[in-house]
């Protein structure tokens, strides 16, 4: 589904990331990890499509990025939730239309998924937030409300960059958890995080391959963390 | 760009109520491009008034001058009788002359009496003869005349009034070329600043902008929330305008002889539908600099 084949990517003169390869396969799990500023959010962008790599090949659903306009791109997002650790929303609309944002933008909203909606805000523990208004809402629940927006259009890869940066432990666990759900749903996830002990903790539950990034290259990390 | 069939138009013109909710209200930006769009229609308005009345001048100009000539014998006294009746002999056999009269002395004298003074003794002095011609709708050959008379009346001048006429008509177009030039500028404006309106606008709103690109809008989505509310921020402005400034112009006195030209500023009877232009131009004007605006930044974010 989304394929990196010798990716280098560089800006202004310094190369971040060179030759790099990696196949997501469906149902996959993976943890993205390295030092700050290695090249994970980079990384994740390209895996988006948000940024184009300066040399080798990324592909989104067997389609070669170079080849997709604006517009394919678009639609490619509809398959890729995101969850970002500074996480954005339209601060003028209320929770619920945040998440169902995605459906409003493709022109799917439907009664039915007025009910699916509903539903999405429970499992992610929102219910009662609803009508606030993002601003109002805290960091543990800006990133729930940030996963349930990101999975509305039920995608088929879910990319979160540092999710869990911003919260306490508790929290992270709560999101690590629905993340997990996720992937036993069959989702492909790719959470990029510093935090070992995160990784830790999802290693009893799920097969999750963990991928470092260091000196520029991609590299897959022992099992043993 | 797609073309624009009617379906298109209403369903742009009802629009999607949940895509204009996706970029917050913006009070202060509504306004000023309401006010920019109601005054340049304002000055559309006149700058049309003065296209028109000056396009209906250069007609009734040419118009009215046309159809008149005037015939001067300027000769011995004791031959101006002789001439004149030869002359009004020859015009009377030209074809395309409807009338031909010549001025009697009082005539003549009201002519002079700005110069000289009602008591000119107007029969003492060697005043040439005036014969005044009016043509049928199709006219006189002029030249042909001018060659006759030559030959018959060697005293007579013609007069057809082109040399008047020319640089009247000439400066009547030439003001409505400028009424023209002054509306094409005057939506210029209207683009440029809508442009900048837009332009401040997207950039207000670029995290709203990240946000719908990174859960997958499509560009044209998320331009037609921007290029709608202008458009219509456009026609409410410039209709609003169009009313006053046909008001103003309803307003204006009414044409007259004495006020020559400048009283017949104005719109007459199907004139007043250029009105309804307005805000429909103003409206594409507005759309097409939006959507210029909205593509190009768009195309710069990822």
């Amino acid at each position: 589904m989304i394929e990196l084949e010798n990716v280098a990517m560089s800006y202004g003169g310094g190369e971040l990331l060179s030759d790099i390869s990696l196949r997501l396969a469906p149902g996959s799990f993976h943890f993205l990890t390295g030092p700050s500023g290695a090249g994970k959010t980079t990384f994740l962008k390209l895996c988006y499509g948000a940024l184009l790599p300066s040399a080798g090949r990324v592909q989104l659903f067997g389609t070669d990025l170079r080849q997709m306009g604006r517009d394919d791109i678009a639609l490619a997002r509809r398959k890729i939730g995101v969850v970002h650790q500074d996480v954005q929303f339209l601060d003028h609309l209320s929770v619920a239309e945040n998440v169902a944002l995605p459906l409003m933008v493709s022109g799917r909203e439907t009664l039915d998924q007025e009910v699916n909606l509903r539903e999405l805000l429970g499992w992610v523990g929102l219910k009662g937030r609803a009508d606030a208004h993002p601003p109002q809402l805290s960091g543990g629940e800006r990133q729930r409300a940030a996963l349930a927006r990101a999975v509305i259009m039920s995608p088929e890869v879910i990319l979160a960059d540092e999710p869990t940066g911003n919260i306490d432990w508790e929290m992270s666990q709560r999101l690590l958890q629905l993340l997990v759900e996720l992937n036993r749903m069959g989702k492909t996830i790719m959470i990029a995080t510093h935090d070992l002990n995160l990784i830790r903790a999802a290693k009893g539950q799920v097969q999750a391959r963990v991928l470092r990034i260091s000196n520029r290259r991609l590299h897959l990390a022992g099992a043993d963390l | 760009m797609r073309r624009p069939d009617l379906a298109h138009l209403t369903r742009f013109l009802t629009g999607d109520p949940q895509a204009d909710r996706m970029v917050p209200p913006t009070g202060y930006t509504a306004r000023l491009t309401v006010f920019s769009a109601a005054a340049m229609a304002f000055l559309a308005v006149f700058a049309l008034a003065l296209a028109l009345a000056t396009g209906r001048m250069a007609v009734r100009w040419g118009d009215e001058l046309a159809r008149t000539a005037t015939l001067r014998i300027s000769a011995p006294t004791e031959q101006i009788a002789a001439q004149t009746a030869a002359a009004l002999r020859v015009l009377s056999q030209t074809p395309g002359v409807a009338t031909a009269r010549a001025l009697s002395p009082d005539e003549q004298r009201a002519l002079l009496a700005p110069w000289f003074g009602p008591d000119l003794p107007i029969e003492a002095l060697p005043i040439p003869q005036l014969i005044e011609i009016v043509e049928t709708s199709a006219g006189f050959d002029a030249q042909g005349l001018r060659l006759r008379l030559s030959a018959e009346v060697p005293g007579a001048v013609l007069d057809d009034h082109s040399r008047w006429r020319k640089p009247l008509v000439q400066a009547a177009n030439r003001l409505r070329l400028l009424g023209g030039v002054a509306i094409v500028l005057i939506f210029g404006t209207m683009a440029a600043m809508i442009t900048l309106a837009a332009n401040a606008a997207l950039a207000a709103n670029a995290q709203v902008i990240a946000v719908l690109r990174l859960v997958g809008a499509r560009d044209g989505y998320i331009a037609q929330a921007f290029v709608r509310r202008f458009t219509l921020r456009a026609i409410s402005g410039a209709f609003v305008g169009s009313v006053l400034g046909g008001l103003a112009i309803a307003l204006l006195p009414a044409a007259q002889d004495e006020g020559g030209f400048l009283t017949g500023l104005g719109f007459q009877g199907v004139g007043w539908l250029w009105l309804l232009v307005i805000p429909p131009l103003a409206g594409a004007v507005a759309f097409a600099a939006t959507q210029f605006a909205a593509r190009t930044t768009l195309k710069e974010l990822p």
